[in-house]
């Protein structure tokens, strides 16, 4: 992979789409000056986060002229932005869409939708139900949106699959005051786990949070870039809006999964038969029959 | 209270003072308004809310009012002054005597000082009296009221349901009282201030810890072990708390819930208002 990756650590407004949609132009706009291949927007980027009853009434279908014209960006730069899915069948889904040369290329659905402490995603989104890889002009990318990140079995999926990056559009509530350094807790839980994750799946992890309150709930920015080594090498700052650069690039990844072939070593057949025994799988007998 | 109970709960003054300028600033400034109006009571929790609303609209934009009734301790009032003044905003002084005592005039039964019931009503009735001043004076300079409560306060009902307990936005209704103290001496709150035993000021001599019966660092330790921390009553205990002490508290905070939340509505239609009809307050900004 070889990619100019732009971050953009945007606040959007709370269900205003309209509005929303003109600062994505206008954010695209940036990244194709600086000459950014591939831009990334938070969850939600569309439609802010506490939607609440909004959820369906600012949903979006894939075919509608709002997300057609923003596909339409994508001959320019390819580009990742959150909203609000409206499925054929009248379900709504926390979606984040991959557009490139014009067209969708890839839409994750939010697997893990939290539903504890002030979360209420599980009362009004259907669940996504798969972490798949695509490959695009500038690499071989996975989508976890926000939550997802936090089940680690999600980000694993994406490194069998060969992920180059994993992509993580947040928004993330920041809470917990206590701390003695600078970052919120619930801010620092996010440094931790995309360092873990970029080191122990050996792949870019690209994080982008968005900034501003809703309803007195911050969200606190941070945005991040990790290197297949684990370690940050570009960051945003809190509580500003920012357009964040940065060059993904191939020799890093090569030479994180030579030092530790980790991709190699994986024995997702065995990961397999074990999930079989856990889960009381039907095709027990014949997994085990096949070693 | 036996001693070795935990301390109380900490607090990052640095990284509080940038979340809650900003929760001002952006709650304040996304509906169009960029000034505020405060009730200063002479106390630490006015003295740092002011102090954090200057930093988030400016001095010129924040008004700063006292409201003593006759009866009130003077140095309330000075002291009030003082923190305005440090703060450098407009500080302006109502006094709420004529009003209350229009009020009082018609209920006398509310002049026996000695009677706990009237001192209660009367506290309330000052307390409603200033809200009542307070969201005019708002209306007057098209600004917001900017709420003094704290959490620890809110948690124990210790305040007056529409009086000092209302407000467009508060900054620190999620700060226990000892990280208002914390924060408060960051923000340089005049000593004179946070040093002060704290005082509803509802009658002469009163002091907060003598009403309620137990310190804050007390209130605040077992609080933050409850509520935070989510103890259990077993381990509470093996923290050092007494059990009649956690059952005070937690019948205190369970008796007044009902003032932490909007009044029931009685549910008829299929959407009922914040039961499942639910929009966020900051919808559409």
């Amino acid at each position: 992979m070889n990619c100019r990756l732009a971050i953009c650590q945007i606040n959007p407004k709370l269900g205003v789409v309209a509005d929303n949609l003109q600062d994505h132009h206008l954010w695209l706009d940036r990244c194709i000056e600086q000459k950014a291949d591939l831009a990334l927007f938070p969850e939600l980027s569309l439609t802010g986060y506490i939607l609440r009853d909004l959820t369906s009434e600012i949903a979006l279908t894939l075919d509608s002229t709002e997300i057609s014209e923003l596909v339409a960006r994508s001959t320019d730069i390819s580009f990742a932005f959150g909203f609000v899915e409206h499925s054929r069948d009248h379900r709504f889904y926390n979606s984040t869409v991959f557009a490139e040369d014009g067209v969708i290329k890839h839409v994750h659905r939010k697997v893990h939708l939290p539903d504890y402490g002030i979360f209420e995603e599980g009362r009004y989104f259907a669940p996504g139900n798969n972490f798949t890889t695509f490959e695009s002009k500038h690499g071989r990318f996975g989508i976890l949106i926000c939550e997802d990140a936090w089940h680690l079995s999600s980000g694993w999926l994406h490194f069998l699959q060969g992920a180059d990056a994993i992509l993580i559009p947040v928004a993330s509530p920041s809470r917990g005051i206590e701390n003695s350094d600078m970052h919120l807790a619930s801010q620092q839980s996010w440094h931790e786990l995309c360092a873990a994750q970029a080191k122990f799946l050996q792949t870019w992890v690209v994080r982008c949070n968005r900034i501003g309150y809703e309803d007195g709930v911050l969200f606190d920015g941070e945005s991040a870039i990790n290197s297949p080594m684990g370690g940050v090498v570009a960051s945003a700052h809190q509580s500003e809006e920012e357009l964040l650069i940065y060059q993904l690039n191939s020799d890093a990844l090569k030479r994180a999964r030579v030092e530790t072939p980790l991709l190699r070593d994986a024995q997702a057949n065995l990961v397999r038969r074990q999930l079989a025994i856990i889960s009381n799988d039907p095709d027990l007998d014949n997994l085990l029959n096949d070693e | 209270m036996s001693s070795g109970i935990p301390a109380p709960p900490t607090c990052n003054v640095e990284l509080a003072e940038r979340v809650l300028v900003g929760f001002l600033k952006s709650e304040t400034q996304r509906i169009g308004m960029g000034k505020a109006v405060l009730g200063m009571s002479g106390g630490i929790d006015s003295a740092l809310v002011l102090e954090l609303a200057v930093r988030a609209l400016g001095a010129d934009n924040v008004f700063a009012i006292a409201l003593p009734y006759r009866e009130s301790n003077p140095l309330s009032l000075e002291l009030a002054r003082q923190g305005a003044d440090k703060a450098n905003c407009q500080f302006s002084v109502i006094d709420i005597s004529p009003l209350a005592d229009a009020y009082f005039e018609q209920h006398p039964e509310l002049n026996e000082g000695d009677n706990s019931e009237a001192r209660l009503r009367r506290g309330n009735v000052f307390s409603r009296l200033r809200m009542t001043a307070l969201y005019d004076q708002s209306a007057a300079i098209n600004g917001l009221v900017f709420g003094t409560s704290n959490k620890t306060e809110l948690l124990l009902g210790y305040g007056t349901q529409y009086g000092d307990m209302a407000s467009a936005i508060n900054p620190i209704g999620d700060l226990y009282k000892a990280q208002v103290v914390a924060l408060s001496k960051h923000l340089e709150v005049p000593s004179a201030i946070v040093d002060r035993p704290p005082s509803a000021d509802l009658w002469h001599g009163q002091t907060d810890e003598e009403e309620l019966g137990f310190s804050y660092d007390a209130v605040d330790a077992l609080l933050h072990a409850l509520v935070e921390q989510r103890l259990s009553n077993d381990e509470l205990l093996a923290l050092g708390f007494e059990q009649d002490f956690i059952e005070l508290i937690r019948a205190r905070v369970q008796r007044s819930q009902y003032k932490r939340r909007p009044p029931l509505i009685a549910k008829v239609t299929g959407r009922t208002i914040n039961l499942d009809y639910r929009y966020a307050r900051d919808w559409g900004t």
